[in-house]
């Protein structure tokens, strides 16, 4: 059997999107910014495809910029911001649980003269609204917040946040690339200013995203060349990758998502009961439906993936050994979580082809794999 | 990532459990990722010489770890405490064919447990 539980890090291109996207290399292969028939049938596409993807999140087709994924996405929104706004301060809020795309980006922003203020996030990943309150300054112009983070699933309130912002005067993004199409998101109810999305992580190509930016946001492009876009994103449209992701968008479905929750707590429950020493990271309340993430102590999560994958059960982990730089998950420590505990935590993601029957068979080897591991481990009954 | 003898040693340890009654235990932990093992030996003699007559490990770690223990395990084992002491990481690798780069420090957390125990042995039969 094969079981594909890495839905968080990239997910299969649904057969429909594939169907809908052919067409745009085959036939409708035109340049978007040429005159003639062959451009104007691409460009009337691009367009159409932008009014589904504002659609999707309440906004106007003219709020969306496609890009080449979530990555870009929150570079453009964060540097464009900072560059652009830089005389009325310098002063950046994010938290500690971002994706490198904003935590990296932050980074090269502070050796360019701006600062940056971290959020504190408590066990269960909640970042405090007061926290947030009391670090806006005077200086302060963008807040940047991910909506359901990538690694344990929480979801932030950020209808809250969007109001505190809102308050304030200050730009509000926020990277919904997991929890696009997952859950709510209303840039005005919510009141965001900029939202990073991706294709990849809805059954859609890889390679294609899309940044929405409210109107009236002042921007700067981060990336020179033609003027596609709105003049914010140079560089001939990838309208096969945006046609895929507008039919991902179309196709996603409430009824999938409850299913995936179903499947969620059901695999959750399972694991507590059958597997001694666990403990599932993140919120059981306010949890990404396609998310799982838990610690099975006293064991390292890097051998227990290559474990699974011998399996054909593929996860992910936050454990240090799988990480380049040896370091522990920087979501899982800021939630408080000690290091020998990050240790052994895994990932499991689900998505709409995840059956119960692929599950079992998880747990089945899941078990298996966990109390040989354990056999071997010093710390296991100590 | 890893090579065909890595998993094998990863997929079916030979040497991976706790020993009971053991002569010396050498514990070593590993700074770098936080990882653990506990080396056990039971010591022997052949030839008037004491040898490494048992071993076993445990261990808290990545595949790199896990493996690299049990090929110490196989490297040690009979040997004399003297030879046991030469045994390198680079002889570990050489047995795992290679590892990758940020896995190196595994096999010098097996290495350094065996010398640990071995030390230890010592130190109390002095
Ligand atoms: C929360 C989050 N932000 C950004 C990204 C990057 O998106 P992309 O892979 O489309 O560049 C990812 C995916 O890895 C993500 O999970
Ligand atoms: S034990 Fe941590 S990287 Fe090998």
């Amino acid at each position: 059997m094969k079981c594909y539980l890495d839905n968080g890090a990239t997910t299969k291109v649904d057969q429909e999107v594939v169907k809908a996207m052919l067409p745009y290399m085959e036939e409708t292969y035109g340049n978007a910014s040429s005159l003639h028939k062959f451009g104007q049938d691409a460009k009337a596409t691009l367009e159409e495809s932008r009014e589904t993807i504002a659609k999707a999140i309440k906004a106007q087709p003219e709020e969306i910029i496609f890009t080449s994924g979530g990555t870009e996405s929150d570079n453009l929104a964060l540097k464009g911001i900072a560059f652009a706004n830089k005389d009325k301060g310098r002063h950046i809020i994010t938290t500690k649980i971002e994706h490198h795309a904003v935590t990296k980006t932050c980074k090269f922003l502070e050796n360019d003269g701006f600062k940056v203020t971290y959020l504190d996030v408590d066990k269960e990943g909640f970042i405090d609204l007061d926290q947030l309150k009391k670090a806006i300054t005077k200086e302060t112009i963008l807040v940047s917040v991910i909506h359901a983070n990538n690694e344990v699933g929480t979801i932030q309130d950020i209808e809250k946040i969007g109001k505190i912002c809102k308050d304030h005067n200050i730009y509000f993004h926020t990277d919904a690339v997991q929890s696009f199409t997952k859950t709510i998101i209303d840039v005005e109810k919510q009141n965001i200013t900029l939202a990073s999305l991706s294709a990849h992580k809805i059954h859609g190509p890889k390679g294609i995203g899309a940044l929405y930016i409210k109107k009236g946001t002042k921007i700067k492009k981060i990336m020179d060349g033609g003027s596609q876009e709105n003049k914010l994103r140079a560089g001939t449209e990838n309208i096969p990758g945006i046609v895929g992701f507008a039919k991902a968008v179309e196709i996603a479905n409430q009824e999938n998502f409850k299913n995936m929750q179903m499947l969620r707590d059901y695999f959750i429950e399972k694991v507590e009961k059958e597997i001694p020493e666990t403990n599932l990271n993140g919120s059981k309340k306010q949890r990404l439906c396609n998310n799982i993430n838990i610690t099975f102590k006293y064991i390292e999560g890097e051998a227990l993936l290559i474990k699974l994958d011998d399996k054909g059960i593929a996860v992910s982990t936050g454990s240090a050994c799988s990480s380049k730089e040896l370091r522990p998950s920087h979501v899982l420590i800021a939630m408080g979580i000690p290091p020998s505990v990050a240790h052994g935590s895994i990932r499991f993601t689900l998505s709409k082809y995840t059956t119960k029957e692929e599950l079992d068979y998880t747990i089945n080897y899941l078990k298996e794999a966990v109390k040989e591991l354990r056999d071997m481990s010093p710390l296991w009954r100590k | 990532m890893y090579t065909e003898k890595v998993m094998e040693h990863f997929k079916h340890p030979r040497h991976l459990k706790e020993m009971k009654d053991p002569d010396a235990v050498g514990t070593v932990g590993n700074p770098t990722c936080g990882d653990m093992m506990h080396v056990y030996i039971k010591v022997g003699k052949k030839d008037g010489k004491e040898i490494i007559e048992d071993i076993s490990v445990q261990t808290f770690g990545c595949v790199a770890a896990i493996s690299t223990s049990d090929v110490v395990c196989d490297l040690a084992k009979g040997k004399t405490m003297e030879d046991a002491k030469k045994i390198s990481k680079e002889d570990i690798i050489k047995e795992l064919g290679t590892l990758p780069h940020q896995k190196i420090h595994c096999s010098v957390l097996a290495q350094d447990g065996l010398n640990k125990a071995i030390e230890k042995y010592e130190n109390k039969n002095k």
